[in-house]
């Protein structure tokens, strides 16, 4: 059936599952002509696949819109707000609750005094009237006019809630969105992309993140796999330097490493191919001791696959299409190493060879016979091929675990060696092979095959594992040849970026979708995962499991899965809880299938708890659904903020779901960044975004908050103590234009620059310092008693304000013509004072002066004198009681001066005495590091290779730490030996 | 930034143009990369010792020299609200002051401590009077102060904005409850000149008060508060209504009452005849008659320059034990930078 009008008369019944969110699993049959054919995902085509290799597909839909297994594991996008928003708002609850309670307050005090007015017709207060009154001063009805009271009073007192905060806080975030979109750290050039804040919401909550969950494909690695190692026949072939090897060699300084680095950046032009040895390349392997070996070595890799050649018309080039990039990157190293396979048939596979003797390229056919395929039990697959000579040809290659088991007597003369490699390998984060051959006897031969096409084309369920029984069967006694290393390409700077964030204590999390052999490959190139940490792997593809699947009763078999997996977190539990810290660090890597299980209600609690306390956390295996509801469950549970970084469709729930969501802008379309909150271009630039911008943030919007309410306390508070001295009737010392101008004009924009410009420390010392971080991950700058603090320096300053003011303008004459202080001289000084006090107040906390902020700050200053000016040089009818009450009561008096110099000063002590004895003997991180700067320490690197050392806990991932570690180690056993 | 070796003119400006183009770039680059230059204080030991040292020595001084000026300030203050009622008539003080058919005269006599330099300031206190009350403060129309009966919505004024059905001039409480004990001084039988011409502020007696405005009904309703005004004087020059109506911002408070303009004697004695007309029993307030020169400062006030001195020497002393902190322990924070866990 290749043409459309076949399809004609097609009829076919499906029988299928109904819609749900697994991805990986997917059961039915397709019943066609009295004959049922099992569906399963193979079959299956998800929801905005793309097609590759061919150019069209017969297929039938079986699911559609919402019933899709990719709509199923979408989620609704959310609302997000930040935590220090969140606890904004209740301060300002809280503030609201003060507020109600002066008035309160206020309210019974003015209850009583009004009462006692009028006490049996006699007046008290007779200059009030209070006989012939309206509700609001009735003596009479005392209660109803406290109400009322309490009204005005709320009105009065108004000015303790900042409303101006959100106002202020949306500019300042606004301007925080486009500093970080116009870093040119973060814009890459090579797709012209900056970073870009789609939401403004959540950039204070960039510097408290704890938890980072992480895609892999796309985010960490580039999903492009290069041959870079091999080791045949016990020896160890190829410069390549891996991502890893060049940070860590970086880290060391070592001189000889950068030259290769360098050489190496100018020559990987083939993509799957950063192999760089002389002694093979280029034909002259012929020379190494074990030349028949390797020729074996290189045969193997440019037969015993399953890719397909594409030759090129024009230049005649060989490409290759292949299930997995890594099998691609085999065959390009084969046909780097002079062994091209360049044609595929049925029965064949044909292979340019260079003979070692002439120095030619030999056309070589060798005839397939069988293909032993992988799959994720067996770990290995092979082919058996029949060479021009004749000879049968076993060729096998596979994962140590299995391959090691399965050599012959006489295969195993490089074992050791290889052993030692492939270790080597794994722990840079290569994924190995191990590569083995078999000759094999006619007979044998025909005895396998015999039963193998019986297997094949039996009918039964088990017919697979009828297969894989006989392929085991045949593959053994192999002779080892040797190991390949091939590197599953990192993003450029990720293992820097990764240790930087490790060292500022964020915990980061692998959650992919991939295998896991291919997720612990990655856990080490990033340094996720080292030597010495003990892995709790929890799986549910072990064989017991695979037989349990198998079973009739579905129920059972998932209790039984369940029971499984629980019995593992309870191990691995017991192993944290029971781990001291010679023993390492514990890595946790689950499989999605126990994932299922583990996030089940019941269970989630304990796989949370093992999870937290482990130094790394991988999920493979893992659908998006459990990207999210991983997310979720981190960040509900520990109450943690969590970053979810991706780049792919299968993203976005996670992205939506976590706190704050990363897109990365690369090549998988643009579904994850539409659904982020933060877009940036390469996974290296969430370390500036995260340690500089973030941190600088929530500095920012923390301590503009915390001045805001500092500032509206302050203010606030001379009103309410004001209003003791007048009998709690609601009268406002300060002139309403005062009053309504307070937030606008002389207070505003410093409070603005602070959230814009401030910077305790420079960029460069965020990057150089990541502990830095951690002020925002233990919300340090926005903690209860530093917001309370900042609440009980308003009311300190209210009060120094309000009653040095009194007291020092009692009844007496204020200047030298003898006048006395009316009501409104009193409030034009207070408010004088209040506008120096809490502009100075900002000039001492802000710890960056640009001339902005001296603009502004000063400019505040003058500007309310200008405005006194202006104010009261307008007509009584507008300026009332401001009428000249500058230019001719305030300003000449010296007395106005005097005070106002004490009162600013003596606001100030308090918090400048404060901060003083705390930057000196109890420093916070930032004030250490603005000593580290003054002093000049910080450009010494021993200094600063203490510094870092003493950012490393156990459990820090990341390549300083395998450093570190590594050292630790190597020290232990020189000191054993001796 | 500067370019040498242009030629001409014209070259100079060009590479003037480019130069100010690329400092604006420049300017523009540190600005959008955060990168401005700045000042970043830090609070060093050094610099937090100066700091006090120096608002210590600057502080002390002040403080000192506004003490002094505060002790040279002589200032007579005599309580007269008891005295001026007659014994019999105080077991009742409210019905002695209500009772408008007793004369109500009364002398005090004043001894003159040190030698008092013209100008001599009069002022009445009064104490427990909430001239801040909103209800008070509010119970005015300036509109009305300046325009006389031009302006016709009194309802601020409310209750006394009108008797009789028409409207008072001035109205409201303020203007109403006018204090109205009058004193007079007698030296050696001899009456001292008191000045009460520009005891207000000039800009309420210019642009406050109108000089065409004559009061008008006032005082005529059926309950009488504080004192009458002459109908022939415009408002402008009824200085005692002026200093009346800037209302006190606290309960205690002088109002200025004239100025005696010859020197006292140390030693002198003088005599007040007061009328005690104002009526501060009903609600316990104090009347206390004040006499004081003044100084560059103002009045008797020694809260300022004992607040400078404390805050001058709190701060040396801080200094003092900072700096011996400093030298017992000195820093050493980088073994400080490490996990807080």
């Amino acid at each position: 059936m290749h043409e459309d009008s076949n399809f004609q008369n097609f009829k076919a019944i499906i029988r299928c599952e109904d819609p749900n969110a697994n991805l990986y699993t997917f059961v039915g049959s397709l019943e066609l002509e009295e004959q049922q054919y099992p569906l399963t995902p193979q079959q299956l085509l998800l929801r905005d696949s793309k097609l590759r290799n061919t150019d069209c597909i017969y297929g039938a839909v079986i699911f559609t819109g919402r019933d899709t297994k990719v709509f199923q594991n979408s989620t609704g996008p959310p609302s997000k707000r930040s935590k220090v928003e969140r606890r904004m708002d209740k301060i300002i609850y809280f503030l609201f609750g003060i507020l109600v309670l002066m008035s309160f307050i206020g309210s019974i005090f003015f209850g009583i005094a009004t009462r006692e007015d009028l006490q049996d017709g006699k007046m008290k207060r007779w200059y009030l009237r209070p006989d012939d009154t309206t509700a609001y001063y009735d003596p009479k009805r005392a209660a109803v006019a406290a109400v009322l009271h309490f009204l005005t009073a709320l009105m009065l007192y108004g000015y303790l809630i900042p409303i101006s905060l959100y106002v202020s806080i949306e500019i300042v975030k606004i301007l925080q969105s486009i500093f970080i979109n116009q870093d040119l750290h973060m814009y890459y050039e090579e797709t012209d992309k900056p970073a870009r804040a789609r939401t403004s919401n959540l950039n204070e909550e960039l510097g408290q993140v704890d938890t980072i969950l992480s895609d892999k494909t796309g985010t960490l690695t580039c999903n492009s796999m290069e041959f870079i190692k091999c080791s045949i026949a016990g020896t160890s072939y190829g410069r390549g330097v891996t991502e890893v090897e060049r940070a860590m060699a970086r880290r060391k300084g070592s001189p000889l490493e950068e030259e290769v680095t360098e050489e190496q950046e100018d020559k990987a032009s083939i993509k799957g191919f950063n192999f760089e040895d002389e002694r093979i390349m280029n034909g002259s392997w012929d020379n190494e001791p074990h030349a028949d070996v390797i020729q074996k070595f290189l045969r193997l890799l440019a037969t015993c696959h399953t890719a397909l050649p594409e030759v090129d018309e024009e230049n005649g080039k060989i490409s290759y299409e292949a299930e997995s990039p890594d099998e691609a990157a085999f065959v390009i190293a084969a046909r780097e190493l002079g062994f091209e396979f360049y044609e595929r048939t049925q029965t064949s596979i044909s292979v340019h060879e260079l003979d070692p003797v002439t120095g030619t390229k030999v056309e070589r056919s060798y005839s397939l016979l069988n293909v032993l395929e992988f799959s994720s039990s067996r770990k290995r697959m092979s082919v058996i091929v029949r060479s021009e000579e004749g000879t049968l040809l076993l060729l096998s290659k596979g994962a140590d675990s299995v391959m090691f088991e399965r050599l012959a007597e006489n295969g195993r003369e490089f074992e050791e060696q290889t052993k030692e490699h492939i270790n080597e390998y794994a722990d840079a984060g290569l994924r190995t092979l191990i590569l083995a051959y078999r000759e094999l006897d006619e007979k044998e031969y025909i005895q396998f095959n015999e039963e193998f096409t019986e297997a094949k084309n039996s009918v039964s369920a088990d017919r697979e594992e009828l297969a894989e029984e006989i392929a085991e069967k045949i593959e053994k006694n192999l002779i080892l040849l040797g190991a390949t290393a091939v590197e599953d390409k990192l993003q450029n700077g990720v293992p820097e970026c990764i240790d930087k964030l490790a060292q500022a204590g964020i915990k980061l999390w692998v959650l992919t979708g991939d295998k896991m052999e291919t997720a612990i490959n990655i856990g080490f190139a990033c340094s996720l995962l080292r030597q010495g940490m003990r892995q709790v792997i929890i799986s549910s593809e072990t064989p017991e499991s695979k037989t349990l699947e198998k079973s009739e009763d579905k129920s059972a078999a998932a209790a039984a899965l369940k029971a499984s997996v629980l019995h593992q977190l309870i191990r691995g539990k017991e192993l944290l809880d029971s781990s001291n810290e010679s023993l390492g660090p514990l890595a946790l890597i689950i499989d999605g299938k126990s994932l299922t299980y583990a996030l089940e209600d019941d269970v989630k609690d304990l796989f949370l708890e093992l999870a937290i306390g482990c130094a790394s956390v991988i999920c493979c295996r893992s659908s998006p659904k459990q990207k999210a509801l991983v997310t979720r469950l981190v960040k509900t549970k520990t109450s943690s903020t969590t970053l979810a970084i991706g780049d792919g469709a299968n993203d976005v729930g996670m992205l939506q779901e976590a706190d704050i969501g990363v897109g990365i802008s690369g090549v998988e379309g643009m579904q994850a960044v539409m659904s982020s909150d933060i877009a940036i271009a390469q996974f290296r630039f969430l370390e500036r975004l995260l340690l500089v911008h973030g941190h600088w943030c929530y500095r920012r919007i923390s301590s503009m908050i915390c001045y805001f309410f500092y500032k509206n306390i302050a203010f606030g508070f001379t009103l309410f103590f004001f209003e003791a001295y007048a009998s709690f009737s609601g009268q406002p010392v300060y002139n309403d234009w005062f009053l309504s101008l307070y937030n606008v004009f002389f207070t505003s924009l410093p409070v603005i620059a602070l959230g814009v410009f401030d910077q305790d420390v420079s960029a460069r010392f965020c990057l150089k310092f990541p502990l830095l971080y951690q002020e925002g991950v233990q919300n340090i700058l926005f903690s209860w008693t530093r917001i309370l603090g900042w609440a009980l320096n308003g009311v300190a300053n209210a009060a120094i304000i309000f009653f040095f003011c009194i007291h020092a303008m009692k009844q007496q004459a204020f200047r030298k013509g003898g006048e006395v202080i009316g009501l409104e001289i009193l409030g034009t000084t207070m408010y004088t004072c209040v506008v120096w006090v809490v502009n100075c107040q900002m000039a001492l906390s802000v710890t960056y002066f640009t001339y902005i902020q001296h603009l502004f700050i000063w400019g505040g200053i003058t500007f309310w004198y200008i405005f006194l000016l202006a104010y009261g040089a307008m007509d009584p009818y507008i300026s009332t009681t401001a009428y000249k009450v500058f230019i001719e009561a305030c300003a000449p008096a010296p007395s106005f001066w005097l005070i106002t110099l004490l009162v600013l000063m003596s606001s100030l002590l308090p918090y400048f005495t404060y901060s003083a004895i705390q930057m000196r003997f109890f420093p916070l991180h930032h004030q250490m590091i603005q000593w580290f700067r003054s002093d000049g320490q910080t450009d010494d690197p021993e200094f600063c290779q203490m510094v870092r050392q003493r950012s490393l806990r156990p459990t820090t991932v990341g390549y300083t730490a395998r450093f570190e570690a590594s050292s630790r180690d190597l020290k232990a056993k020189i000191e054993d030996s001796l | 930034m500067e370019v040498e070796g242009g030629n001409t003119s014209a070259n100079d400006a060009v590479a003037r143009k480019i130069s100010i183009q690329s400092r604006r770039a420049k300017v523009f680059y540190q600005f959008t990369q955060q990168n401005l230059p700045a000042c970043k204080p830090v609070l060093t030991p050094s610099w937090i010792v100066t700091t006090f040292l120096l608002m210590g020595v600057i502080f002390i001084p002040i403080g000192l020299v506004t003490l002094r000026t505060s002790h040279s300030v002589i200032e007579i203050v005599e309580r007269y609200d008891t005295e001026c009622i007659p014994e019999k008539f105080r077991g009742n003080k409210v019905s002695y002051i209500k009772d408008s058919t007793i004369l109500k005269n009364c002398s005090l006599y004043l001894k003159v401590p040190k030698h008092m330099k013209a100008p001599i300031y009069i002022y009445y206190q009064l104490d427990n009077y909430y001239q801040n009350h909103r209800r008070y403060v509010k119970s005015r129309n300036d509109q009305q102060l300046l325009h006389g009966l031009k302006s016709n919505d009194t309802s601020s004024c409310q209750p006394e904005d009108s008797s009789n059905g028409l409207p008072s001039v001035p109205c409201g409480l303020i203007a109403w409850s006018l204090f109205n004990d009058t004193f007079k001084f007698i030296r050696e039988s001899s009456e001292l000149v008191v000045n009460r011409k520009n005891i207000a502020w000039k800009s309420d007696r210019n642009h406050k008060f109108g000089k065409q405005v004559y009061p008008f009904n006032f005082q005529n309703g059926t309950f009488i508060g504080g004192g009458s005004l002459d109908p022939s004087v415009p408002l402008s020059d009824q200085e005692d209504l002026i200093v009346w109506m800037r209302t006190a911002a606290l309960p205690s408070f002088r109002k200025m009452y004239g100025r005696i303009e010859e020197d006292l004697d140390a030693d002198d004695v003088i005599a007040v005849h007061l009328m005690n007309n104002y009526n501060t029993y009903s609600f316990g307030g104090k009347k206390k008659l004040v006499l004081s020169t003044s100084s560059w400062l103002g009045g008797k006030n020694d809260f300022l320059g004992v607040a400078y001195v404390f805050v001058g020497s709190s701060s040396i002393i801080i200094s003092l034990v900072f700096m011996l902190l400093h030298v017992k322990n000195p820093s050493s924070f980088a073994g400080r930078l490490s996990f807080p866990l």
